[in-house]
């Protein structure tokens, strides 16, 4: 059942694996951004998992406790949030910009007024 | 004062940035400012350059912290090139963007605009000077959101959906060079890439530095474009201001490039990916398919800024080829085409934009006569065009000599011959623009067209004719490339 320890993992994989889906199967602009951040999300957790050694406390120094969760993963992914957050607000603006010009946030419908390949 | 340079590298646009973005009543003030911060850059890239020509490596120490706990500025002379091509290249378009931003960016936006090109510089510079991978990644982002934010202020609409594209593609690069760095960070608990580099032969044969480095590989080719993950080049190129298309055609997919080589050499090294891996046989056919279909697809463009946007792809194409060779020929050439290909491409596309100021626009029918109304710029644009396609005496000469060398000398005879071959393509598809400029009469011809104002014509002249002195007097480039290559191979940064 050691499989079983890792569901961290199989967390992280079954989610990246939806967004990345969403990504590329929506038509819908906002709900492929929705899946960006799913697929992206996966990774924090990737991140934080990783992050964890067992019998670990949190990283401050307290007598008696010589075991604890490396803190760097989780700082790296402080700021990685910070970048998911203003990459969903640009990408949020532009799809604002695109109703605004094509009067439609749908690929299919978009792609009947331009196409631009 | 002078250790603190690399620093400084990035700071000076990292910092003037906001103060620019505040100036929003002042565009012209707005644009000063950010000239002189790009050149100010130039002159920090240039010492740098200075001080690592000879082959040393300067290491500092981001606030003190020692590596590899803290984050590690590190400069050798395969990213001082790097650092000296963006530095160059925006110190060179900034005189050129005051007309053409002013024309085609709307007055209250202006210091917008610059305020996050500013961002887009020193996201590029970060990606360069930086050892840390994760640090890598957050520069990634800082340049691509900034990039987003000033092809979306296209005029045409299309620059909306285009931005879009490229955001979406985009992310999911730099997701996948998250997840490859945190697959190294597990094997190694390192993010400094010297580190990396010793620690990683210790843990190389397992399945996560192989997963590691597919992440890595594919993350950074979206973000070069290699073909076929290059589809959101084209739309950005074409429908983005002048200006910027000027800058990332000739800083972006470079940058991108110098990191795949950094990862590839430098921390996997050259047995891991060349030999455990065979990558040589993965980019060798992605670079050949890369090189003939967007060149053939160039041909049959109608916007000319797509033409040459297609035409980036297949330059691309070579740089890949060069390291698929898996030599120090091979590697030497493409970091030569880094540079000589973003004076070539910036030149062209500086051209289109005056082109863009008096014409409106560079479909191929407003192209009609437009070699006698506008010498100077259809001047640049042949010369240029030359260098793309590779005619002798031009800096587009020297990178395509030393890859048929390198071809050779790695017993390709059929890549040798197709060289060649495509060198005939480019030739089709510049000849198509300059056919149409000199030989057909407008359909309704138009007396006001007059030449481009001196402020865009002195910079495209200025890149136009460094071209030429970089493909006269090309051994220059050519020796610091090969100390270059011997830097990217020889070790850790």
């Amino acid at each position: 059942m050691e499989w079983l320890g890792l569901y961290n993992y199989w967390v992280v994989v079954v989610l990246m694996m939806i967004g990345f889906y969403i990504v590329i199967a929506q038509g819908n602009l906002i709900k492929k951004l929705v899946g960006l951040n799913i697929f992206q999300t996966s990774v924090f957790i990737f991140f934080i998992s990783l992050a964890h050694l067992e019998g670990g406390t949190a990283p401050i120094a307290i007598e008696g406790v010589t075991a604890y969760s490396n803190p760097l993963p989780h700082v790296l992914i402080l700021t990685a949030i910070v970048v998911g957050v203003a990459l969903t607000a640009m990408g949020l603006a532009l799809v604002v910009r695109v109703q605004e010009a094509y009067g439609s946030i749908e690929e299919d419908e978009i792609h009947k007024q331009d196409d631009l390949h | 004062m002078l250790e603190h340079l690399p620093a400084l590298q990035v700071a000076i646009a990292l910092t003037v940035a906001p103060v620019v973005m505040m100036l929003g009543r002042a565009p012209r003030l707005s644009w000063a400012l950010t000239t002189l911060a790009c050149w100010a850059t130039l002159a920090v890239a240039l010492l740098l350059f200075v001080r690592v020509a000879d082959g040393t490596v300067i290491s500092y120490e981001m606030g003190g912290w020692e590596p590899p706990w803290g984050i590690e500025y590190s400069i050798d002379a395969a990213n001082a090139w790097v650092l000296v091509i963006i530095g160059l290249i925006s110190a060179i378009v900034m005189p050129f963007a005051r007309k053409s931003v002013e024309q085609e960016i709307r007055t209250s936006r202006i210091a917008l605009f610059y305020s996050a090109f500013l961002l887009a510089n020193a996201g590029l510079i970060g990606i360069t000077i930086t050892s840390d991978a994760f640090n890598i990644f957050v520069f990634f982002e800082i340049s691509a959101l900034a990039s987003y934010a000033l092809i979306a202020m296209g005029n045409d609409r299309r620059a909306i959906l285009s931005s879009y594209q490229y955001l979406i593609m985009g992310t999911v690069g730099t997701t996948f060079l998250l997840i490859g760095i945190g697959f190294l960070y597990i094997m190694t608990g390192t993010l400094n890439l010297g580190d990396l580099a010793s620690r990683l032969p210790e843990v190389s044969d397992t399945r996560t530095i192989r997963a590691a480095f597919g992440f890595i590989a594919v993350g950074i080719s979206l973000k070069l474009a290699l073909f076929p993950l290059h589809l959101w080049l084209p739309n950005a190129y074409t429908y983005a201001p002048s200006m910027v298309t000027v800058f990332l055609s000739a800083t972006a997919t470079k940058v991108a490039i110098y990191v795949l080589l950094r990862f590839v050499y430098t921390v996997f090294g050259f047995e891991f990916s060349f030999v455990d891996l065979a990558m040589a046989w993965l980019l060798m056919p992605l670079a050949v398919l890369g090189i003939l279909v967007p060149s053939l697809v160039a041909v049959f463009q109608t916007n000319v800024k797509r033409l040459l946007a297609y035409s980036s792809v297949a330059q691309v194409g070579y740089m890949i080829l060069g390291i698929s060779f898996a030599s120090a020929l091979g590697l030497m050439a493409s970091i030569l085409h880094l540079f000589n290909h973003a004076i070539t491409k910036a030149a062209l596309f500086m051209a289109l934009g005056c082109l863009v100021y008096r014409l409106g626009g560079v479909s191929l029918s407003q192209l009609a006569g437009a070699g006698q109304r506008m010498p100077w710029t259809m001047g640049a644009f042949v010369v240029a065009g030359l260098s793309l396609i590779g005619v002798p005496l031009t800096a587009g000469f020297v990178t395509k000599w030393h890859l048929l060398l390198a071809a050779l000398e790695a017993g390709f005879w059929p890549i040798a011959a197709f060289l060649l071959g495509t060198s005939l393509l480019a030739a089709l598809y510049v000849w198509k623009v300059v056919e149409v400029a000199y030989f057909r009469e407008p359909e309704q011809p138009d007396a006001s067209i007059r030449e481009a104002p001196l402020g865009l014509l002195l910079p495209t002249l200025l890149l136009t004719a460094s071209t030429i002195v970089f493909g006269v007097f090309g051994s220059f480039t050519v020796a610091y490339a090969r100390t270059a290559a011997a830097a990217l191979i020889g070790g850790a940064p």
